[in-house]
């Protein structure tokens, strides 16, 4: 027998302009539970992509019980003995517990789907991992853990040899992880290797046998998990060096100039009793890890997503928000994380991308808008934004990202807004872009407007704010206000306080 | 290479469009009296209160939705036109009581209780999500039983002179191209231009096509916009119903039938697109006029005018496959 139930071997993996995967390895032993562990964008995805054939890899080799293995699809992964987990399950919630299991290999009878066999079945596999339902129920009518466990069945039901479990307890209970936990000690006891992906160093120290880290798309290397401390693991997940550049901070924060106090999400699993203040002229850092809700709650403030209780107070004035215009019209404005989802309207020109939120200022005699004043306005910000187009009729969607941006923050620099929210506001920018944007984010400031900025990358928080929040599972678990105390290292710690 | 690439694609993406024109050509050769000044006001007669139904509904396609109880609406609207307009003398008035009323009145109650559909239309849409698909599906069913009921499925006849002359009566005495009907389908086509391009409801109504979410993050009412959409879009259908009513000198309930899909279809030959955010005045008349003149061909080279629906329908489907391919060829 191999001594590795899967080895990957100097994997890579390369995405135009980015080198997502550099020679990574990672190796299970049989029977045990593998921590995959590395910051958000540290390639942790990919490479469970590449493994399942999501993405083809450009070098190196799998092998599955000294065996080499060639996977052309998650499909052909299942029935080669790899299963996945996903962080988002992806069932089909109308149909049976049963049906959902076997899809695409339904037990027949003549061109006839065997559903007398295939509930059998089912209720089998249910049973082996202690849940307790009819095969026939509804998915649907499931909880999210239950439904994990409905994937673990199937998973275990295929003969599965290793099972990639991702974020798997992100949206559980404590008694449902327990519940995970039982079926996690089940399947090492027959010699299940299981991957799993976490950033809950709890749940790591308990669970995991061994430790491998990643950065960056590059192999940091593997330990046993006994050996290893909380703090060790953080230290090796974000040791790298710095290099971003930044324009020289020369705001200077004053008074408060809004402050948000008790927000709570009608979704318990969401943002719960956020308060936190922002100064005139600050940029105010939000960090976290992925699924810390910090997109959630600012768009919460902005109107877009409902809450139980929570209020917004600005220049001492609580604001009635039920809308984005509401937020809008009291001076808020929110760049939206999700550039093609929220942000431009890619069919429509520079100019209608630039106007479309100020459009009331250009109205003249109550209708008709003065298309003169507006084409000043879009090239009044191309000059000052030096947004690269052929012309404002240019379509938004033909520019490149960082362009459009641009475009999207002159939308909000024409509202001139008190409060500029800025979630992720660099991401899939190139380098040169990002630093006019950190330019224009410093002169706003200047002008003693208060940015709220949300990103993933650490060197951008470190460099642009006067103060970080850090927020973790939907809470702000730490404070940081001395330039000296942002360190990775910090930032990381209150960011896996779960 | 990429110059001819692009005559190509324009080839291609105007391909119903260069049809059509060859199409025209080649009939007005073999058959002159098809390029006569007569048959051309005719078609640009018969164009007219298609141009306005294909102006509501280009609102709501541009919006990424669509109308479907365009054609009942239009039907309502000529019945109920029809009712209040009869002549005194005539033996089946269906109010014998009812005086002479005025023909811009009768105008303004047609457009108020389509305007009253089409604002539920928008209401049902915008705040209980129903698809617009199946919202106004649902709504032509119910204008059409309206319209049985109101009407008792009768047709409707005998029409005051001053209502018939709307469609027969010119601007200029005498001179045909000044035709109300032309002159009344110009007005509106720029109250819409000017609607779509300076005002901010334009606007808005691009931005929720080309990206209703962004739309919405942008500050923009979408929910608004949608409903004063559908609200305007069944006051046209009002307008070409009560136009067509006097056109046809009478009116009976199944007037306007599948209307909608001919307006529909027309746009998007025209280029408003499908997928949402685009489409000009221009396009909707250019539709319009590719629709007209294919049907006027038809009927010219003999066609059997049941088999004109199949060339209809073919072309149709073709306008809409081509305007899809220029978004998938994108990606």
């Amino acid at each position: 027998m191999a001594e590795y139930r899967l080895e990957m071997k100097g994997i890579c993996k390369s995405f135009p302009g980015v080198k997502a995967l550099d020679h990574v390895n990672l190796n299970l032993r049989p029977g045990t539970v593998h921590a995959l562990m590395g910051e958000n964008g540290a390639g942790k995805s990919t490479l469970m992509k590449c493994l399942f054939g999501i993405y083809k890899m450009d070098e190196g080799e799998v092998y599955l019980d000294g065996r080499k293995l060639d996977v052309a699809n998650p499909d052909d992964a299942l029935r080669k003995g790899l299963a996945m987990v996903h962080q988002e399950l992806q069932p089909i919630p109308a149909r049976s517990i049963a049906e959902n299991m076997f899809c695409g290999r339904y037990p027949t009878k003549g061109i006839m789907v065997d559903a007398k066999r295939m509930n059998e079945e089912a209720a089998k596999w249910l049973k082996e991992v202690k849940l307790d339902f009819d095969p026939r129920t509804k998915l649907g009518e499931l909880s999210i853990s239950q439904m994990q466990s409905v994937e673990i069945a199937k998973a275990v039901s295929m003969n599965a040899r290793v099972v990639i479990l991702d974020e798997p307890t992100s949206s559980l209970t404590d008694n449902e992880v327990e519940a995970l936990f039982k079926i996690i000690e089940d399947l090492k006891s027959r010699g299940v290797s299981l991957v799993y992906i976490s950033h809950k160093m709890s749940e790591i120290k308990r669970i995991a046998d061994d430790i491998t880290i990643m950065r960056d798309g590059t192999y940091v290397g593997t330990w046993p998990a006994a050996e290893m401390s909380m703090d060790d693991i953080i230290a090796k997940m974000v040791g790298r060096e710095l290099t971003a550049l930044f324009p020289p901070k020369d705001n200077k924060p004053g008074e408060v100039l809004m402050e948000i106090n008790n927000f709570s999400s009608i979704y318990p699993r969401s943002f719960q009793n956020v308060s936190f203040k922002l100064r005139r002229g600050e940029i105010l850092g939000f960090g976290g890890l992925v699924g810390a809700q910090r997109t959630e709650l600012m768009e919460a403030i902005f109107g877009i997503r409902n809450i139980t209780s929570g209020e917004v107070i600005k220049d001492g004035r609580k604001l009635r928000i039920k809308r984005p215009a509401d937020a809008i019209n009291r001076g808020i404005g929110l760049i939206t994380e999700d550039r093609r989802g929220t942000g431009i309207l890619g069919c429509l020109s520079i100019a209608d991308n630039v106007s479309i939120a100020s459009l009331r200022k250009y109205v003249q005699g109550g209708v008709k808008l003065n298309h003169k004043q507006i084409e000043d306005l879009v090239q009044d910000n191309v000059k000052k934004l030096s947004i690269k187009t052929p012309s404002s009729k240019t379509k938004i969607q033909s520019l490149s990202g960082g362009n459009q941006q641009k475009v999207i923050i002159s939308r909000w620099l024409a509202n001139n807004p008190d409060v500029l929210i800025m979630d992720e506001p660099t991401r899939g920018i190139d380098v040169g872009a990002k630093y006019e944007i950190y330019q224009i984010m410093l002169d706003l400031a200047k002008q003693g407007k208060g940015i709220i900025m949300i990103s993933s990358e650490m060197a951008e928080l470190i460099g642009m704010s006067d103060r970080i929040l850090v927020m973790c599972n939907g809470k702000i678990t730490g404070e940081i206000t001395e330039k000296d105390e942002m360190t990775q290292e910090n930032i990381m710690q209150y960011a896996t306080q779960f | 290479m990429t110059k001819r690439a692009n005559i190509k694609d324009i080839l291609i993406n105007n391909g119903i469009i260069i049809l059509m024109v060859v199409m025209a050509i080649y009939v007005s050769i073999t058959e002159p009296t098809f390029r006569s000044p007569n048959n051309l006001i005719n078609i640009l007669i018969n164009m007219a209160p298609r141009v306005i139904i294909a102006l509501g509904v280009s609102g709501c396609l541009i919006t990424k939705g669509t109308d479907l109880s365009a054609g009942r609406m239009v039907g309502l609207s000529a019945c109920i036109a029809g009712t209040l307009l009869q002549r005194a003398d005539y033996s089946g008035k269906v109010y014998p009581n009812l005086g002479e009323m005025n023909i811009i009145l009768v105008l303004l109650i047609c457009i108020a209780v389509c305007a009253v559909f089409g604002l539920i239309n928008g209401l049902v849409i915008s705040y209980l999500n129903v698809p617009p698909f199946i919202g106004t599906l649902g709504m032509q069913l119910i204008v059409y039983g309206i319209c049985l009921v109101y009407t008792n499925a009768t047709p409707l006849g005998g029409y005051i002179p001053q209502y018939t002359s709307i469609a027969t009566g010119t601007l200029i005495p005498g001179f045909r191209p000044t035709n109300y009907l032309i002159i009344i389908a110009f007005i509106i086509g720029l109250f819409m231009y000017f609607l779509y391009n300076h005002t901010c409801h334009g606007k808005y109504m691009y931005a929720i096509g080309g990206n209703e979410n962004a739309a919405e993050v942008s500050g923009v009412n979408v929910k608004r916009t949608k409903v004063i959409i559908y609200t305007l879009a069944a006051g046209m259908y009002a307008i070409a119903g009560y136009l067509l009513g006097a056109k046809a000198g009478g009116a009976s309930v199944n007037l306007g039938l599948s209307y909608e899909l001919d307006a529909i279809a027309a746009c998007t030959i025209g280029g408003v697109s499908v997928n949402g955010g685009i489409g000009k005045i221009s396009s909707v008349v250019i539709g319009v006029a590719v629709f007209e003149l294919l049907k006027s061909c038809l009927q010219f080279l003999g066609v059997d005018t049941n088999a004109q629906y199949i060339a209809q329908g073919v072309v149709i489907v073709t306008a809409i496959a081509l305007d899809i391919r220029k978004y998938v060829a994108k990606k």
